[in-house]
């Protein structure tokens, strides 16, 4: 009993050290690699922060996050671009998001495993449809571009730099919001939920009623991610909705880690260091991330940080 | 809308519910056996149309011999995969085989991107109706082109014929005894082991047969399968896993309703099925021929 508060006093230490260590690491990233890439990690880092909500914690495998990282990319271009400031943009962008989870998490948190993916594949692919089509507002093939993003605060968005500190703080927001949500009684009923949903019910919760709460949040999350990718390119394009996209972000997930929450961050880091790298040698960016994704799935399930609590929990 | 038009559309509806009901058939089949869902049947109804187009290029094979050659091709490629990549999961989440073929999905979609760029330096390429088929037949009330007209009717062969092989035959009742009970049917002295790789390499074969089948419509192009399997799925979601017959009625009947629907009111043709997948959601969560799923 008495070993108790020394090993927790030692785990909370350790923690503080990887929380300050990713810390100086993403305040440095964006003089290491390209700004307007670091800032792409940070967002595709949170956008991989929210799906791990969904996939780690309540155990269901979203195919069609695109949805939500893509409506709040054009709204929050469709914002910018109608003379709206940034906070405006990014508030405005999320907001639609979470609007549009409302009936898509309604019709598909009722079904489990394979049919939930398809569920959400297939209203992903409606939306890629509607963006398609909608040109007046999304600009359909061409997309929206040039957005304006005026200054605030005495921060210049014209220069990259002042754009990458300023998404940081608001991915900093983020992943504080989804630690809170995770570390919350939802958030440990929701495991609960995910590992023995008869039992979760017979005590008294509503799966469904969870899950659903648990989707909401985590497209909403998925928007500002979303909304911060916009906010970082000034342009918006179909891409942003595309299957390719919901299956992206299942692939940092996986390659940061499942159920670590804040590993999908350095899976996103991967994915997009590799892809810059490819794109630069021009090699085939789809054979190479298709065979990573391949292997990650039979050979590395756990993803990095994942292996890396396994190693250190058999070190102790 | 006059009937004559409706009636037209009814038989482009039946040409696209082809293509859904031999997708959807080999997936039925496969999720049946495997539990799981083969993310990748898109992409190997391109490789179907690839692998007819390639050797036609290499050998001069013709439409005929390639309808039977490229999958069996293909269905020998799912053979290989199942054997070497999907064994290594059961057991598992089967959301992680999902993962596993979308995967290969990328990596085969872009990798014929590539061989087509290099060897025959095109992004995609027609391939020739076959001569017998070529123009026009009078329906009485419409020319309807004959290519699509044996379409659909080949496409009705091959589902019957696979229904009453897995309804009403000795083969049929072993995999539906192993799709009911894997344990006790190994138990009955089955290699179950063996009749998964088999089905799963006859489902790849059916959406590479779709795939030689869709080449002379659609050009061959390596995504031409990405955005048809998406559409396949909700298809697949408004039928239920349950039943062979229910992919197959579902497959052709969201195909007409679709080609109807984008005649009244052309801006949804796109979106039309998954407004139909929303309402069956609503109203039979499990689909219209699905049993209750447990995990």
């Amino acid at each position: 009993m008495t070993a108790l508060p020394v090993t927790r006093d030692r785990a909370r230490r350790g923690a503080a050290l990887v929380v300050a260590a990713a810390a100086l690491i993403l305040l440095i990233l964006p003089h290491v690699v390209y700004p307007v890439l670091a800032l792409d990690i940070l967002a595709f880092g949170l956008f991989a922060v929210a799906f791990d909500l969904m996939f780690g914690f309540a155990g269901l495998l979203s195919f069609g996050h695109a949805a939500f990282w893509g409506t709040s990319a054009y709204t929050t271009a469709w914002l910018l671009g109608h003379g709206q400031s940034v906070p405006v943009a990014l508030l405005g962008g999320t907001l639609t998001a979470l609007v549009v989870a409302v009936p898509v998490g309604f019709l598909s948190v009722r079904s489990i495993g394979i049919y939930f993916s398809m569920i959400t594949l297939a209203f992903a692919q409606m939306l890629s449809f509607l963006a398609l089509q909608w040109t007046d507002v999304t600009g359909g093939e061409n997309g929206l571009q040039g957005l304006a993003r005026p200054g605030l605060l005495g921060l210049d968005f014209t220069n990259s730099m002042h754009r990458y500190y300023f998404a940081l703080v608001v991915f900093a927001l983020g992943c504080c919001a989804a630690y809170r949500v995770v570390r919350s009684p939802f958030g440990k009923t929701l495991v609960a939920v995910r590992d023995n949903e008869t039992r979760a019910r017979s005590v008294g919760y509503s799966p469904t009623r969870f899950k659903l709460t648990a989707f909401l949040i985590s497209a909403a999350l998925s928007g500002l991610a979303g909304s911060l990718f916009v906010f970082g390119h000034g342009v918006v394009s179909l891409e942003v909705v595309n299957w390719r996209t919901s299956g992206e972000v299942v692939m940092m997930t996986l390659l940061g880690g499942t159920g670590t929450l804040f590993g999908p961050v350095a899976g996103a880091a991967i994915v997009l260091l590799l892809r810059d790298v490819l794109t630069t040698a021009s090699l085939p960016v789809g054979v190479v991330t298709g065979l990573v994704f391949v292997l990650a799935v039979l050979f590395f399930r756990r993803g990095v940080v994942g292996t890396l609590q396994g190693f250190l929990k058999a070190r102790r | 809308m006059n009937a004559q038009l409706m009636l037209i559309q009814v038989f482009n509806g039946l040409v696209n519910g082809a293509f859904f009901a031999l997708l959807s058939l080999g997936l039925a089949v496969i999720f049946g056996l495997l539990r799981i869902v083969n993310f990748a049947h898109g992409a190997l109804y391109m490789l179907g149309a690839f692998v007819a187009f390639a050797l036609g290029q290499a050998f001069g094979l013709g439409f005929w011999p390639a309808l039977l050659v490229a999958p069996v091709v293909v269905g020998l490629l799912g053979v290989a995969l199942e054997r070497g990549l999907l064994r290594r999961l059961y057991g598992l989440d089967p959301s992680y085989n999902l993962l596993l073929t979308f995967g290969l999905t990328l990596l085969i979609q872009d990798a014929i991107k590539q061989v087509m760029l290099t060897r025959y330096a095109v992004s995609s390429a027609p391939y020739t109706i076959p001569e017998a088929l070529v123009g026009a037949t009078n329906l009485g009330f419409v020319f309807f082109p004959t290519y699509r007209l044996f379409v659909i009717g080949f496409a009705v062969v091959v589902c019957a014929a696979t229904w009453f092989v897995i309804e009403r035959t000795r083969v049929g009742a072993v995999i539906r005894a192993a799709t009911e009970n894997p344990t006790v049917t190994q138990a009955f002295g089955i290699d179950v082991g063996r009749w998964v790789t088999i089905v799963f390499g006859f489902g790849v074969a059916l959406a590479a047969l779709a795939g030689v089948l869709a080449a002379p419509i659609y050009s061959v192009e390596p995504y031409m399968g990405s955005e048809l399997i998406i559409v396949t799925f909700a298809v697949v979601v408004i039928g239920g896993m349950g039943s062979i017959l229910g992919s197959v009625v579902t497959g052709f009947a969201v195909g007409v309703l679709v080609a109807l629907g984008s005649a009244l009111y052309p801006p949804i043709a796109n979106t039309l099925v998954f407004v139909l997948m929303a309402l069956v959601l609503l109203l039979r969560p499990n689909g219209l021929f699905g049993l209750p799923e447990t995990k």
